[in-house]
């Protein structure tokens, strides 16, 4: 798999990414600066999270308009995965790759601590390698994750089997308290249409190494190394 | 020109005699913008006038040490090549007359120390001191601190790992947000800031300048009174986004061999950036004011020279290499400047439309900078309190869960939730432990790092208190399993032209110095911060101290969390029972009195020495440091953050239960082990006190036959008491 990691002004999970990838493939993985508007020959493209010029105007709204975005929409096109963490998501919202918006959390906080996710569909690169059900423990980080979209949009995104995960309690129920940030039907992260495109406020690569606390992120770098072999 | 009157020179806050020597050193009357400049070199923040004497005294040398106090930050060596380059430093004005901003560019302030010297930040701590939980302003400042403290560093994508956070009613009108930041280099890369050669350009990059934060630091050299509210524009205002930017373009020079020097701008901005820069290297500089970045097309020089503007660099190049330089500024979308020259006259002249407004001559500004022996009178030496003298509780379990469920001891995770501990995949320990601990990016080794302080103990004995606060640091950093390198402090106290603060000052000083010698744990940089005062009511003398250790091989930190059933529970040190100025005592009691446990610093070696060693060897799978609130609380920590209980046997020592269990004897750790012959034996042979005081296991902490409380209730007393607060109208 190769795979390249985009970096904004203000991207600051970039390399923690980087790694998290590098440990899945055993090969380096590319860090192609916002300005360029070329990408090389790959598989998978990460936006990392981060706070993207700063989060000023909106999260990932300024970034959304950088030249390397045009060149990550026509790869997306062709067929070539996305993954964006966090801020990441925010871009991928941006420039409407994928539905929704992410508005400032229920509790007016920013929050940094592990939350059980249910994976909600283990149909795309990104979540074949977990089964349907499983909680995970993955960290979240964000001021503005609470996901919203219209009754129409959501009814779609679960009709198509897009959600991939949801926020829940320890056991996988899907309810206020398992809920950090208030997000519509406890989205924690959605596909697109095509499922080549995953947008998703928790930090899998923060859990992607024992040494850490965790290793449940580590199956979604592994699975898109087995499924995006070239 | 404008004729400087007493009233101008008392508004800079410099006395007569300091006026007089300004007339001397200038030979004739300094015009506004060269006084300004005086009055911000001069001040007690920038000058250490009050503390210099004192400062001289402190343990600064090992030979692990590549950089003690005087540069941005101290420097240490961690082996393989690699320093650690850390410092703590307070922002307590700003933060109490604008919490957001005040605490935020206290933090941007210290990381820019860090990268400075070549070193990219990899963890932010931060000692919080707050007035009474019920004082009106009380609960405004902790959520505009600790939203101000995030805001900046996960904007960074540093992680803030931990830190302390105290409640007490002699922060009421003046609270303490010291913030600290370590930063990992490669030895051959370290960056200084002495200025070096004729001719050579000095560069400006960074944020415009604005007229926000002048003359901040002589603000931070007075006490507060009923006016501060007014004092709001002498705070900055942060833009972490240009700082993050500032770090990655200052790193990607610093790769290159560009740089000569480089200086941040600090306090007083580019006066005292420029004057540290000229004076360590032995220069003079020519600058123009034209050429520095405005926000303002009208500032004026004065405006110019003592704002305190974030996010801005100054440094000295290699002559021809600005162009290389500029082009990495302008990629990463910032300002840069060649703004002026260096020059063998020894003199600061500064240029404006062509025409000189000011030229004041560098070494004698710095060398004549004030040193006062201030009077001071020693704290007199308060009465030991026998325990006797301190009633037992009729029930100790819940005098503890009202313990581990009061302010000070209560889960601070409503804070650190706030900040990303996670961000650079390093940190190994999160919030909450003796010391966080991060992984030294790419290698097996680790970090590990503490902020301490105790100022119930320096209040009733600086000496014993200064003593306690290093020992508490280097006892934190080696229950982790780490070998203690060195500290920051971070000194906060009242005003020192009170004979008795100057007395605690000395105190905690003499106390430090003598910890920091016997342990070989030498201060390498910090900060002063005096006249914490609200209408002559001094703070408690707080010298918080950040210690860093180091840790060959990660993997084998422990944490302080019981880890599995049936494992031994060895305490570790000698057990007398001390109740004088302990948690208990004022918790419970609502007492505050008797001298402070007393610190064997020889004791206190030998001990750690042998729990590092078990540790070392694999024979511990937890280990807590014993300090506030004795061996009981240290358990009821220790069974929370595993969930999971323990059985401790009755002690049969000939101590009252309570002060068994509340006493604050330092020199002591709690560890658990499936192989307590072997740490006993260990023990044994170092000639340290240990015994098996119980066995992990179950959902209860129970003492003997009749005391038992379950880890559930302990959590929610511990867990609830920071959120009910803050979400109380």
């Amino acid at each position: 798999m190769k795979a390249a990691v985009i970096v904004f002004p203000g991207s600051n999970c970039d390399r923690d990414v980087q790694v998290s990838i590098e440990q899945s493939t055993g090969k380096p993985c590319a860090m192609i600066w916002h300005k360029e508007t070329e990408l090389p020959e790959l598989d998978l493209i990460v936006i990392p999270g981060g706070f993207s010029y700063g989060d000023y105007l909106r999260s990932g709204a300024i970034a959304a308009h950088s030249p390397i975005m045009r060149e990550v929409k026509a790869r997306t096109d062709s067929g070539v995965a996305v993954l964006g963490i966090c801020n990441g998501f925010h871009v991928l919202t941006e420039t409407q790759l994928l539905p929704g918006i992410l508005m400032r959390n229920a509790g007016l906080k920013f929050i940094c601590r592990d939350v059980d996710l249910r994976v909600e569909t283990t149909s795309s690169v990104f979540t074949q390698n977990y089964a349907k059900d499983q909680v995970i423990r993955i960290p979240i980080a964000h001021n503005d994750g609470n996901y919203f979209t219209d009754p129409d949009t959501l009814k779609m995104l679960e009709d198509e089997d897009r959600v991939a995960f949801r926020y829940c309690d320890a056991q996988g129920g899907i309810n206020e308290a398992g809920n950090p940030n208030g997000s519509m039907s406890s989205i924690a992260g959605i596909l697109n249409r095509r499922r080549n495109i995953l947008g998703m406020m928790p930090h899998p690569e923060r859990l992607a190494d024992q040494l850490l606390g965790g290793i449940d992120g580590r199956p979604m770098f592994d699975g898109l190394v087995e499924a995006l072999v070239a | 020109m404008s004729k400087i009157t007493p009233e101008i020179v008392k508004e800079h806050g410099l006395t007569e005699d300091e006026y007089d020597k300004v007339l001397e050193i200038m030979g004739r009357e300094p015009n506004i913008t060269e006084l300004g400049i005086f009055s911000v070199m001069w001040s007690e923040h920038c000058s250490y006038k009050s503390s210099k004497k004192w400062l001289k005294t402190l343990h600064t040398e090992e030979p692990w040490v590549i950089c003690g106090p005087g540069e941005n930050a101290g420097i240490v060596d961690i082996g393989d090549g690699q320093a650690a380059i850390f410092k703590m430093e307070s922002h307590n004005h700003p933060s109490f007359i604008e919490p957001f901003q005040g605490a935020a560019t206290g933090v941007g302030g210290i990381m820019r120390d860090i990268f400075t010297m070549g070193a990219r930040p990899v963890a932010n701590m931060n000692a919080l001191r707050f007035g009474r939980p019920d004082h009106p302003k009380t609960k405004h400042l902790v959520n505009g601190v600790v939203a101000g403290i995030g805001s900046y560093g996960n904007c960074m994508g540093v992680p803030t790992v931990g830190g302390e956070c105290e409640f007490d009613t002699s922060y009421d009108g003046n609270i303490l947000v010291n913030a600290m930041t370590v930063g990992v280099a490669d030895t051959e890369k370290i960056f200084y800031s002495a200025a070096a050669g004729e001719g050579y350009p000095l560069v400006y990059v960074g944020s415009r300048t604005g007229r926000d934060g002048i003359h901040g630091a002589t603000m931070a050299s007075a006490e507060f009174d009923d006016d501060t509210d007014e004092k709001r524009p002498t705070v900055q205002v942060g833009d972490p986004f240009t700082e993050k930017l500032v770090l990655e373009a200052c790193l990607e020079l610093m790769a290159t061999d560009a740089i000569i020097g480089i200086q941040d701008m600090g306090a007083a901005g580019l006066t005292c950036s420029t004057f540290e820069m000229a004076s360590k290297g032995g220069v003079g500089v020519e600058m123009d004011l034209d050429l520095v970045p405005k926000r303002a097309a009208d500032m004026t020089a004065y405006e110019l020279m003592l704002s305190e503007s974030q996010e801005r660099m100054v440094m000295v190049l290699k002559p021809g290499r600005e162009e290389e330089a500029r082009k990495i500024f302008e990629k990463w979308e910032l300002n840069f400047a060649v703004v002026g020259r260096l020059t063998d006259t020894g003199r600061l002249v500064l240029k404006m439309g062509g025409e000189i407004v000011g030229d004041l001559p560098i070494d004698p500004l710095a060398e004549a900078s004030p040193e006062y022996d201030r009077p001071w009178v020693a704290t007199s030496k308060p009465a030991i309190l026998d325990a006797a003298d301190v009633p037992a509780p009729n029930d100790p379990c819940a005098a503890l869960k009202r313990m581990i469920g009061s302010p000070n001891f209560a889960q601070k995770r409503w804070i650190w939730d706030q900040y990303d501990h996670m961000v650079m995949g390093d940190t190994v320990q999160r919030p909450g432990g003796d010391s966080a601990v991060v992984r030294v990016h790419g290698t097996p080794k680790g970090l590990a790092i503490t902020t301490d302080c105790t100022p119930r103990y320096c209040y009733a004995d600086p000496f014993e208190g200064g003593k306690q606060v290093v020992a508490e640091a280097w006892r934190n950093i080696t229950a982790v399993g780490a070998k203690p390198l060195a500290i920051t402090d971070c000194l906060n106290f009242g005003n020192p032209e009170r004979p008795e603060i100057m007395g605690q000052f000395v105190g905690c000083i003499e106390g430090m110095g003598e910890a920091c010698r016997t342990l070989e744990f030498p201060v390498v940089s910090g900060n002063v911060s005096f006249y914490n005062e609200t209408r002559g009511e001094g703070i408690r003398p707080t010298p918080t101290i950040g210690g860093i250790g180091v840790l060959t091989d990660v993997a084998k930190a422990v944490s302080c969390a019981f880890s599995a059933a049936d494992e031994d529970i060895v305490l570790i040190g000698e057990t007398n029972g001390h109740l004088g100025r302990s948690a208990y005592l004022a918790e419970i009691e609502g007492r505050d009195e008797g001298a402070p446990p007393p610190v064997d610093l020889a004791i206190e070696r030998r001990n750690g020495d042998a729990v590092r060693g078990m540790i070392d060897d694999g024979l511990v799978s937890a280990c807590h440091d014993l300090s506030d609130g004795g061996v009981f609380v240290a358990l009821a920590e220790m069974a929370m953050a595993g969930d999971m209980g323990a059985a401790i046997d009755a002690p049969d020592t000939g101590i009252a239960l309570h002060a068994w269990l509340f006493g604050e004897d330092q020199a002591r750790y709690l560890v658990t082990s499936r192989d307590a012959k072997t740490v006993l034996a260990k023990a044994a042979e170092a000639g340290v006190p240990a015994s098996i005081i119980g066995r992990t296991g179950s959902d209860r902490l129970t003492v003997g036959q009749s005391l038992s409380i379950s880890v559930s209730e302990l959590k929610s007393a511990h867990e609830d008491w920071m959120p009910n607060f803050m979400s109380a109208p």
